[in-house]
């Protein structure tokens, strides 16, 4: 075999056996566990935490108002829906949630839209259903036709 | 000077030709590069989710999309969504107009008087969690993956944040996290389904518009929501085997 042919094979040889190496050391433990990804990064995302905690939660405690809303038509709403995620208030009685008694949170999903379906939820028009009015100064949001 | 002829009997080169077709044959039963071209792991006999909206019930609130930032830390401003809703109108001249405020957070106003209105209705987007996602396909350092429960997921920590995967979607589903500087999309809200809490869309929808579930289990609720609506999925000509399914979705909705 020609000298130069050797040298050559002998970089190849050398080349080769720094990218094992690399491979080695850069290859994550839990690569391939799964598939072509790490498989650790699975449980890292089904690590962090939940904000919204759902109705069962809040009903724990105040089950009063929890009965109240069961018999009305916002029965099936979540109360995280107008109050705001509920984790940090599970854990600190002392943090408050959000309790907003505007009409626009009534109009997120009251106000009259073509695009809205009739059957699906009742609609107003603001300007023209008792203008200036409050709408909880009639309708209690846990029942709404109280 | 003449032209070497090679002696090439008829005999060698058929013994020739059948020994190479005989190898292929050969190789191709032992498959030892099946590694290299399984793009994703065959479905597997535990969860595969899926999801169903229902055009019909969605009102445009845009709870789902309000409660999916406040879950998942989505940055404020109006260009980064996980999950978002549009609001379609037909015109009676037949324009189609889409509108999509701030994802539908603050509502939607109707930009057609009543009488002009041909069809109209709202469209709840978000990660098909495609079957066979374009997206996770050019993850270049493999970041970007699908989990063996058939979700698009992405491995941060990992993840260079280069884009290829923001334009490879056909959907628009995914962004750069301007903080991060890596790509964040819907995950179905992984960690709440482990926890054993329904994601943060399906969680806030008042209506029940949205559903998920296993597509395994024949009684789950999308299993159910498949069987009783005649459902279609986006782009099926991309055939991304997206597994986000819509009732009633028009044709005009892309």
């Amino acid at each position: 075999m020609p000298l130069q042919v050797k040298r050559l094979l002998l970089v190849f040889a050398i080349f080769i056996g720094i990218m094992l190496v690399l491979k080695y050391v850069l290859t994550p433990d839990s690569w391939r566990e799964y598939g072509p990804y790490r498989g650790n990064a699975i449980g890292e995302i089904a690590s962090q935490q939940a904000k919204f905690v759902q109705k069962e939660s809040c009903a724990d405690c105040h089950d009063s108002i929890a009965e109240i809303k069961s018999l009305g038509e916002h029965i099936n709403l979540q109360c995280e829906i107008c109050h705001g995620p509920g984790y940090q208030h599970v854990d600190d009685e002392n943090f408050k949630m959000e309790i907003t008694k505007n009409n626009a949170l009534c109009l997120r999903c009251h106000t009259m839209n073509a695009a809205s379906p009739k059957n699906i939820i009742k609609q107003i028009d603001a300007i023209e259903h008792n203008e200036g009015e409050e709408c909880i100064t009639c309708h209690n949001p846990h029942q709404p036709w109280l | 000077m003449a032209i070497e002829k090679e002696n090439f009997s008829r005999r060698d080169f058929i013994k020739n030709s059948s020994m190479f077709a005989g190898g292929v044959v050969f190789a191709s039963l032992i498959n030892p590069y099946k590694f290299v071209f399984a793009t994703k792991q065959p479905k597997g006999k535990g969860k595969w989710y899926g999801i169903g909206i229902d055009i019909e019930k969605c009102i445009g609130c845009g709870s789902c999309a309000r409660a999916c930032k406040i879950e998942n830390d989505v940055p404020d401003d109006p260009f980064f969504f996980r999950n978002w809703v549009e609001q379609y109108t037909i015109t009676n001249d037949e324009r189609i107009l889409v509108s999509s405020p701030n994802g539908g957070i603050d509502g939607f106003k109707q930009p057609v008087p009543d009488e002009d209105i041909y069809k109209t209705f709202f469209v709840p987007k978000m990660c098909n969690h495609c079957a066979k996602s374009p997206c996770t396909q050019v993850c270049p350092v493999g970041a970007s993956f699908e989990s063996p429960e058939g979700l698009a997921l992405v491995d941060q920590s990992y993840c260079i944040g280069c884009g290829y995967c923001v334009q490879a979607c056909p959907y628009g589903c995914r962004y750069i996290d301007p903080l991060k500087g890596v790509v964040d999309k819907c995950t179905l809200c992984y960690h709440r389904l482990e926890k054993g809490l329904d994601p943060a869309c399906m969680m806030a929808c008042p209506t029940g518009a949205r559903v998920y579930g296993d597509l395994n289990d024949k009684n789950s609720a999308v299993s159910l929501f498949l069987k009783e609506h005649n459902c279609a999925v986006l782009k099926p000509q991309l055939n991304t085997e997206s597994k986000l399914f819509y009732n009633d979705l028009s044709q005009e909705v892309h």
